[in-house]
């Protein structure tokens, strides 16, 4: 049995062994990298509150799978091992010790949660095991500075709404904004996100922050608070169920705030539909992906693949689960990486690679969007461009925005 | 001012749900002594099979009627499926079978039909008939339908013999066996009645919360807190529970002390109530012979 | 039974003595055996096991029924991570402190607990359980808690150079703080306090009329039991290195109820068999469900769920029920 500390002293090696070899080296390749098969591993909350995210999980299961029968990355079929964590970080601690103890997986993709992946990243970077493309939006993954190991994927929260805050800015100086957040660290970013653009003024332009529980039944308590404080503006930080909610009571109490609605919950066909596409008219988002059941993209080529693939290996999933798209557009981003690496599959060259993606598009983002990332820059996507809801679909205008 | 009215008739709409979900549970509790936390998925449950007919193209008021039906077989069934196999076991151990069934059907749920929101339309008419905005004409509904159906379980249990049956089964099965009464038929039958009452509750919240597997977790919690600020032997109370615990959730997130901490200054006071009443505000206070 | 006289008991009693030890010794050497993924697990099993026996105290031994003994596992869990990140108190003073706090936090709790009786108690429990994560991020704790960001702590290395793994001299922890809690739980139950507690649950009138003073046994169950519970929620944050309020959902209390019920109410050995059950068990359901493909990859907790309901059914009185009619059974084959 080889025990870990002799595989990362290997690695170790290995890397001093780059320092003085140029390109291709002969590096040790990770543990559950063997001549047809890359181990990876990631968590997913299956069971408990969150499990509405485990089709994440599924999807790229499925995607590997399309790619493991069209031949695989460089040879190799990719392995994914997806547990279960509950949405508990102990369990999720238990979980990632056993993918990378006991089924030596090379490392962890696209695992999901701020708090699962805060409770794993100090082992994760002490092991040197990568923790690649977290599925949060919290700005605290792309510090690569303390973090080596540990690399976001989604445009911060935080980002998303300075972009929301300078848009307000510039176009609305003296409005009035209240807010809706969810009571976690999701909604709570969006707040920061707000605080940092208007600093000393914040006080004077949010005039009302409501909170909700996911455990609580409805919302429509808070919107009649939010409107009787005089807001005129809304920023809805909340997820697809409680952000349906909103914008469906906003407009039955006969407010109408100018709204901007967190890219979690933009999905025409399962939030503004539910809520009333003729309620949503004239909100506002920031998008970085490509809407399914937004008619803007019918016969879009990225769309279509994303179709052709859910057919053949999703039947019977939902196509209107934004879920679905972004776990796919992370697996086509994790493929390229390893596409990258070529036969060179120690943990530092995949960290590496990841650290170098150049220009890669990924067909269900934005057209024009490029993910970059470099050793300084652990963040892949960020760019967003801000779309106005029409009454069937979000209509870009502007620039994409660099955060 | 606007402010307020809305806010306590918005409290009276979900209080409706809240004190129909009251009313399943007492049902449970009054039969057997035991609280059913798998009331809420079972309503969801129900939901969803109403949400599926009305897709299918059956009339709303057919797929609501057959839905309770439906619930009320279903519910009597897994009394007499899985149940009565825990007849005299320990409590907590029926307990751990409720939360068993709880995870259990959820999760099902979740694969069936996806955790996307489903819209699930309203009976009732959709136009703000009410004026101002103060009430939505479904929210109306919800309340009426609920007062309607308390009257109708008040008089099933006050004035046909089955009900009385059912009365005599709970309160003392010794004595009802000895007049003829088939006790496990009435617990069997008391499950149906819940069962079916948690799926006029779902109904009537899907339209205002929308459906998804998780629809009912919150709402199952305020219902509990109804049934015992009312009293959980008592199906008025329990009622007037739902609707007291609906409207003092939104005036503390509102005026109280803000939205973020409302849920645990609301389930406060529901404990510093039933310290003071214990049996809750209307239950019957016990009084046990030595 | 009736040939066990009163000779055969100092055997009985020395073959007592001798298994504990032999538990003991192989409790301390399993680390030196398994790998750091399976220590971690073991400690996580002890941890268990500590939180069961604070809510077997509590729930099987007086009758006292809560659903929302996570609560004061995640108090005894965020008072020891505040003074070790916070207040940088050493460890080893951090958890027995914890301790202290979740007792007066559960007497305090005891106090209106009195006036509820059986269920009544069981659902403000739970809606303690329900309110506890809303608690833990309230802002103006904030400076404290980490509010919605949880907490990290370092995890500690074993001391004065002792030649032990992280995991393992973690792992010893765990059960040095368990080994007593133990002891002394085994020593209560079957003192004339334990006595009077079992009385309190199964005839409360006699007990009172008996002079046992019911009101300050059952307030005091509560804190002991907190302690309990929360020394286990103590060891759990240092033995994970993060707290934050998405650790102490609503399930983990009922995962807790799971685990009395499972092991056996009000018996002590039972706890283990609980907290093996709670660590082990959701990872069987998550692996089975791997087996039947993608799709039911999707329904861990269908799977949870139905082993549950089944071994209720096989051992409605959970694992000690079952042990108690297995040695029953063996004793009537050997008269036959």
């Amino acid at each position: 049995m080889i025990s870990r500390r002799a595989i990362l002293k290997a690695g170790g090696a290995g890397a001093a062994a780059l320092a003085m070899r140029p390109w291709p080296s002969l590096a040790a390749n990770a543990p559950g990298v063997t001549d047809t098969e890359i181990k990876i591993g990631q968590t997913m909350p299956y069971s408990g509150p969150a499990s509405a995210y485990g089709v994440i999980g599924r999807t790229e299961a499925a995607y590997f799978k399309m790619i493991n029968e069209q031949g695989g990355v460089n040879g190799r079929k990719i392995n994914l091992i997806s547990l279960d964590d509950g949405y508990s970080p102990p369990k999720t601690v238990e979980q990632i010790r056993r993918l990378v103890e006991q089924e030596q997986v090379a490392f962890t993709f696209n695992t999901l949660g701020t708090a699962p992946n805060s409770a794993i990243r100090d082992y994760l970077n002490e092991n040197k095991v990568p923790q690649l493309f977290v599925s949060t939006g919290a700005s605290k993954f792309g510090d690569y500075k303390h973090y080596p190991w540990t690399m976001g994927y989604n445009p911060s929260y935080q980002t998303e709404a300075r972009i929301y805050a300078k848009h307000i800015q510039s176009t609305k100086p003296n409005a009035k904004i209240g807010v809706l957040y969810q009571n976690d660290d999701f909604g709570k970013d969006y707040l920061i996100g707000l605080k940092d653009v208007f600093g000393d003024k914040y006080g004077a332009m949010v005039v009302k922050e409501a909170s909700y529980e996911t455990s609580e039944p409805t919302v429509d308590s808070q919107i009649i608070d939010l409107q009787s404080s005089g807001a005129d503006t809304f920023l809805i930080a909340a997820t697809p169920k409680f952000a349906a909610q909103a914008l469906r009571k906003a407009y039955d109490v006969g407010w109408k705030p100018l709204e901007y609605l967190t890219n979690v919950s933009y999905s025409v066909g399962a939030v503004l539909k539910p809520a009333g596409l003729e309620k949503c008219v004239g909100a506002l988002t920031g998008a970085y992906g490509k809407e399914p059941t937004d008619p803007t993209w019918k016969d879009d080529p990225g769309i279509a693949g994303w179709r052709e693939f859910m057919n053949k290996y999703m039947a019977g999933a939902s196509q209107t689960d934004n879920n679905i798209v972004y776990g796919y557009g992370a697996a086509i981003t994790m493929v390229q990486v390893l596409k990258q690496c070529g036969a060179d599959l120690s943990r530092e060259r995949i960290m590496k690679e990841a650290a170098n993606l150049k220009d890669f598009e990924v067909p269900v983002l934005l057209p024009g969007m490029k993910l970059n990332t470099s050793p300084t820059n652990y963040n892949p996507i960020r760019q967003m461009q801000l779309a106005k809801f029409d009454g069937q679909s979000w209509v870009l205008f502007g620039d994409l925005i660099q955060a | 001012m606007f402010a307020l009215t809305h806010q306590l008739l918005s409290g009276l709409a979900m209080g409706s749900i809240y004190a129909c979900v009251a009313l399943a549970i007492v049902m449970i509790y009054q039969a057997t002594r035991l609280v059913n936390f798998a009331q809420g998925e079972m309503a969801m449950l129900s939901t969803y099979l109403a949400w599926a007919m009305i897709q299918a193209g059956v009339p709303y008021w057919a797929a609501f009627f057959l839905t309770v039906a439906i619930s009320f077989v279903v519910g009597a069934a897994i009394e007499r499926l899985v149940i009565r196999r825990f007849d005299g076991a320990p409590v907590l151990t029926v307990v751990i079978v409720f939360i068993g069934l709880l995870v259990i059907i959820n999760s099902v749920a979740g694969w069936l039909f996806t955790y996307e929101i489903q819209t699930f339309d309203s009976p009732f008419p959709d136009t703000a008939r009410f004026g101002a905005g103060y009430i939505s004409p479904h929210e109306m509904g919800a309340i009426g339908v609920t007062l309607v159906m308390l009257a109708l379980i008040y008089a099933f249990f006050r004035f046909t013999p089955l009900g009385l049956a059912m009365r005599a089964a709970a309160q003392n099965p010794v004595s009802a066996r000895l007049v003829g009464i088939s006790v496990g038929r009435m617990l069997a039958i008391g499950w149906g009645l819940a069962a079916a009452v948690g799926a006029v509750a779902g109904m009537m919240a899907a339209p205002i919360v929308y459906l998804d597997p998780n629809m009912m977790g919150g709402i199952l919690l305020y219902g509990f807190a109804a049934a015992l600020l009312g009293g959980i032997d008592n199906p008025w109370g329990a009622a007037a529970g739902g609707f007291l615990v609906g409207v003092l959730e939104n005036l503390a997130g509102a005026y109280l002390v803000g939205s973020e901490i409302k849920l645990s200054v609301a389930l406060a006071i529901i404990v510093g109530v039933l310290v003071a009443k214990p049996s809750g505000l209307f239950g019957r206070v016990v009084v046990t012979r030595v | 039974m009736s040939l066990a006289s009163a000779a055969a008991m100092p055997i009985e009693m020395r073959a007592r003595w001798f298994a504990i030890a032999v538990v003991l010794v192989a409790a301390v050497a399993l680390p030196f055996v398994t790998s750091g993924y399976q220590t971690f697990q073991l400690s996580q099993v002890v941890v268990y096991a500590v939180a069961l026996l604070g809510l077997n105290l509590l729930t099987g031994v007086n009758g006292q029924i809560s659903l929302g003994h996570g609560a004061f596992f995640a108090i005894g869990g965020y008072a020891a991570a505040i003074l070790i990140v916070k207040l940088h108190v050493p460890y080893a003073f951090a958890i027995p402190i914890a301790g202290v706090v979740c007792f007066v936090a559960g007497f305090l709790f005891g106090l209106p607990a009195l006036r509820l009786g059986g269920l009544y108690l069981a659902l403000a429990t739970f809606a303690l359980a329900m309110a506890t994560p809303q608690l833990l991020k309230f802002k103006a704790f904030d400076a404290y808690t980490g509010g919605v960001q949880g907490l990290l702590l370092t995890k500690p290395q074993a001391p004065l150079g002792l030649p032990l793994t992280r995991d393992q001299w973690l792992y010893l922890l765990c059960l040095a703080f368990a080994a007593p809690l133990f002891w002394a739980a085994s020593n209560l139950v079957h003192s004339r306090i334990g006595r009077a507690l079992i009385a309190i649950r199964d005839h409360p009138i006699a007990a009172e009329t008996m002079g046992v003073d019911a009101a300050l046994y059952k307030t005091t169950t509560f804190g002991v039991s907190a302690a309990y519970t929360g020394v286990a929620g103590a060891l759990m944050s240092l033995i994970v290195g993060f707290v934050s309020p998405d650790s102490f959902g609503l399930f983990l209390s009922l995962s807790f109820v799971v685990g009395i019920v499972v092991g056996g109410l009000a018996s002590i050995p039972g706890v283990v068999v609980g907290a093996v059950f709670i660590e082990f068990i959701p990872n069987i359901a998550d692996s089975i469900a791997d087996v039947f493909g993608e799709s039911a990859k999707a329904m861990p907790w269908a799977i949870y769920g139905l082993l549950l309901i089944l071994i209720m059914y096989a051992a409605p009185s959970g694992a000690a029920g079952a042990g108690r009619k297995l040695v029953a059974a063996v004793a009537r084959l050997r008269r036959a």
